[in-house]
């Protein structure tokens, strides 16, 4: 795979911009739309606060690579496949409890994640990660007492809390698949392996999944790993999805 | 999930140390965390703040609108309990 920069610093950065990025015009989307008015502005400020770490990300890596490009040439002018988001971020807004499953799961992985990068060799990124750190500690406080209500709600709000809980949690493992881009920038001090931020995303999820009486979902094969496999036998046989005619992308990401 | 099953709240900031709380105004929530939330979400978006109390607001006793003039009209005229008769030293500065 092609590094998305000349500077494997920038790279790293911004996967984490792409992430933060995504789900931040997620969040965007519930706007006018969310149950009550109070949690119109809450799902408004996650949105703000991720757009907001996306661009302190994507600027520095912008200074980290020489000045050619600026924040708003990654956000918004790359083509699709250059993006290097977890398919997590991507999915639907679905339901509310869908969007708090998402959010809770991944509030679990970029709390950890920030905090660790606060101590990063470069000054400008741990102080990026140090302001996103304590965003997403209240986000993870919020999704989670909001998962907590639904599970531990009505008969319905249990069903789809769980529902959300079991359809989101193939995208979980490729939170914390670590390649050698991420063990390089951790190894020289700048960046943070995902491998090692699973024992603090378990606990924070499984003290929320307690007290919400919901069951953790069994570990499957990473969606990312089902996907790609999916890709490249349909890839092989047809250029296009047979139900929806939408050109398929083979594994290097390329539109076939 | 309708907003008239689920409790009012009223909300009130401290904006900064040395300054009392004040009403800064009410929101719907089911619980009081949730309401601490969403008052944190609601009214602090735009500057610093130190503290936030929610308080149910049916657990706020007001006074009777229409027993305004009993209550309230009498002070008017009481000028002298207002401390506007004494001089101030230059010295004292601001009070």
């Amino acid at each position: 795979m092609t590094l998305a920069s000349s500077d494997p610093r920038a790279a790293w950065l911004m996967r984490l911009g792409d992430a933060s990025l995504i789900l931040g015009h997620r969040m965007t989307e519930w706007l006018s739309r969310a149950p009550t008015l109070e949690e119109d502005i809450a799902l408004a400020n996650f949105g703000l606060d991720l757009i907001g770490q996306t661009r302190a990300l994507y600027t520095r890596a912008c200074e980290l690579e020489g000045g050619t490009r600026d924040e708003t040439d990654l956000a918004y002018r790359r083509a699709e496949p250059d993006y290097r988001n977890p398919l997590l971020v991507e999915q639907p807004n679905g339901n509310f409890a869908d969007t708090m499953a998402r959010h809770l799961l991944f509030a679990a992985y970029a709390t950890p994640l920030y905090e660790s990068l606060a101590s990063s060799n470069d000054a400008e990124t741990a102080g990026i990660a140090t302001r996103s750190a304590r965003e997403m500690a209240y986000h993870l406080r919020h999704a989670g007492e909001w998962m907590i209500r639904l599970g531990d709600g009505t008969a319905e709000s249990h069903a789809k809390a769980q529902a959300a809980l079991t359809d989101l949690w193939p995208y979980v493992p490729e939170l914390f698949e670590a390649d050698d881009l991420d063990r390089e920038v951790a190894a020289s001090g700048f960046g943070v392996d995902p491998s090692t931020l699973r024992g603090a995303f378990d606990a924070a999820v499984d003290d929320v999944l307690a007290r919400a009486t919901l069951k953790k979902p069994a570990a499957s094969a990473s969606a990312a790993e089902r996907e790609a496999g999916t890709a490249s036998i349909s890839a092989t046989c047809s250029p296009s999805c047979r139900p929806c005619s939408a050109p398929i992308r083979t594994q290097g990401g390329e539109r076939g | 999930m309708t907003e008239a099953a689920t409790p009012l709240w009223e909300v009130f900031v401290r904006p900064r140390n040395g300054l009392a709380h004040r009403h800064v105004g009410s929101l719907h929530a089911h619980d009081a965390k949730m309401a601490l939330q969403a008052a944190r979400d609601v009214y602090t978006r735009r500057g610093e703040t130190l503290s936030i109390w929610v308080v149910p607001s049916s657990a706020i006793v007001a006074s009777d609108p229409s027993e305004k003039d009993m209550m309230f009209e009498p002070t008017a005229t009481k000028i002298y309990r207002h401390p506007t008769f004494y001089e101030v030293p230059d010295e004292v500065g601001h009070m």
